[in-house]
């Protein structure tokens, strides 16, 4: 078997051994449900399921714990958002602002509340150098918007947005602010604290953990004032048969048995993650990434989309003239080169651009430059076979 | 480069991507469909102008897709030239990929097929967004 040079942690980041060895472990020592029975198993997993809560607490720097809300991933945390807070705080003609660079996860849960509630949605433009027009991100913030969610990082340009900046003004405009965090939250070091959000969502399997596992972090207030998102076990605190009282944080928004091994393993990735560092992390993409446009542009015909390095994390998307992207995959796959290809879950984006697909490489911290050569190579195999 | 890439890409898909014969748009036509594969984002629209005996006579197609749905297209309406809609009714799957003559797994399978779901829903008179993958199996 040809060994995989694998340039799609955009979608979903290998795991180290560490994380797949501590479920393992989980089930095969520890397994129980938590936050019930006061056997020995049950009071283990609890305390290990809680000890991942207080792990992410920590990576993000968040005042407590209880800010920690687990969620299957980033997209039924922005969802948990817009249904509960949503809900209880946006009636018709409020203004929602969002970017043009959201990945569908930080949009259709707009759109359908939007839908329900008459909301209006309005957009920050993406200009042309795929940054964000923080100028009339300004005017839009006349308009008195009650929610501006954006991402920190666009999983298409790699563009990483100044999210101080966008906080700082949405704030300052009264709204509630939403960091969708899946990409950033992996790759570099994200103080909610310092920025001072009111959410932030993002993914375990996007930072070398499990699937179905995500968080909600949000400001303790606002937790506290929102209504409970599903109903069921371990959000109560009473029940009766007519009514119940919700649980306090996090469990409120905790419905039912978790992920629990899931949780175990974010919790093993984040600590992995910190081992390494985020910064060093960040570090380590910054040089592949900026040696990769270095290649890529060098190569007749290829088109790499989104700003220039500063601006930029460990993605590269592009076209090849004379190629659709799902070509291009198909023959790099051959090679032994796994990227990505099609509109990445951010179709408005393509289209703005007026793109029906691009290839996207994306890098990590266990990707190498020479893994960057083979692409290129690879490409260059696209254009014999392709005859451009 | 493994060998079944060189198949996949073999010198009649990659000329006919290239080359199409049958790439373009009839107006007026007697049947004109289009659909979309969401999983890339590849888009056919396949016009048809027929006879009074319902003998497709003309036949074209447009939009975007990769080599495999481009090629697949061309092909496909190549082949209907002068079939009677029931004959293009019985157009199967294996018809199509007979005349790519390469093996497809799961994914690109769809690319191959769009051309087909399109020209059947387009045959049997179906609506906007009521062609599923059915009616290629």
């Amino acid at each position: 078997m040809v060994p995989v040079v694998y340039l799609d942690s955009t979608a979903t980041a290998q795991k180290p051994r560490q994380v797949i060895e501590v479920m393992d472990h989980f089930y095969r020592e520890s397994n129980a449900n938590i936050h019930r029975g006061i056997h020995v198993l049950a009071e283990e997993s609890t305390a290990l399921y809680e000890s991942a809560r207080g792990r992410i607490a920590q990576l993000i720097n968040a005042p407590s714990a209880r800010q920690i809300i687990f969620t299957r991933n980033t997209t039924e945390a922005i969802n948990l958002v817009a249904y509960s807070w949503g809900r209880a705080n946006l009636k018709a003609r409020d203004v929602v602002i969002l970017t043009e660079m959201e990945h569908h996860s930080n949009l259709v849960p707009w759109h359908m509340l939007a839908s329900e509630r008459e909301l209006r949605l309005e957009f920050i433009p993406v200009t042309v150098e795929g940054i964000l027009d923080l100028e009339e991100y300004q005017r839009l913030c006349e308009l008195n918007p009650r929610l501006v969610a954006f991402t920190q990082m666009s999983n298409v340009l790699g563009t990483i947005n100044p999210a101080s900046e966008i906080i700082r003004i949405g704030h300052q405009a009264g709204a509630v602010v939403l960091v969708d965090g899946a990409q950033s939250v992996p790759h570099f070091p994200v103080d909610v604290q310092a920025l001072d959000l009111d959410f932030l969502a993002f993914s375990a399997h996007k930072m070398c953990g499990p699937t179905g596992i995500g968080v909600l972090y949000g400001r303790k207030t606002i937790l506290e004032g929102m209504p409970p998102f599903l109903g069921g076990g371990d959000m109560i605190k009473k029940v009766s048969l007519r009514s119940f009282t919700p649980n306090e944080l996090p469990h409120k928004y905790e419905a039912g048995t978790p992920a629990i091994a899931e949780a175990i393993g974010f919790g093993t990735a984040v600590e992995y993650l910190q081992g390494v560092g985020l910064e060093s992390i960040a570090m380590h993409e910054k040089e592949i990434i900026g040696y990769a446009l270095e290649r890529l542009e060098e190569i007749p015909g290829v088109t790499v989309f989104g700003p220039t390095v500063e601006h930029k994390g460990g993605v590269a998307s592009f076209t090849l003239k004379g190629v659709h992207a799902h070509d291009v995959a198909q023959i790099l796959d051959a090679d032994g080169v796994a990227v990505r290809a099609g509109h990445h879950c951010a179709m408005p984006l393509h289209q703005k651009f007026q793109l029906d697909a691009t290839v996207r490489a994306s890098f990590y911290l266990y990707n190498t430059l020479e893994e960057v050569d083979k692409l290129v190579e690879a490409i260059y195999r696209v254009k014999k076979i392709f005859r451009t | 480069m493994n060998r079944k890439m060189d198949d996949l890409y073999r010198e009649l898909i990659i000329d006919r991507y290239q080359n199409p014969l049958f790439r373009g748009m009839l107006d007026p036509n007697d049947i004109s469909y289009e659909d979309s594969n969401p999983l890339c984002g590849d888009e056919l629209r396949i016009d048809l102008r027929v006879d009074d005996t319902g003998i497709v006579r003309e036949a074209a197609f447009s939009g975007h897709g990769c080599a495999i749905s481009q090629a697949s297209a061309d092909l496909l309406l190549e082949s209907v030239l002068g079939k009677s809609l029931d004959e293009v009714r019985a157009v199967t799957k294996e018809d199509v990929l007979d005349l790519l003559g390469i093996e497809l797994g799961p994914v690109r399978l769809k690319c191959a097929l769009l051309s087909l779901k399109v020209l059947k829903a387009g045959v049997y008179g179906l609506g906007a967004g009521e062609a599923n993958d059915d009616i290629v199996e």
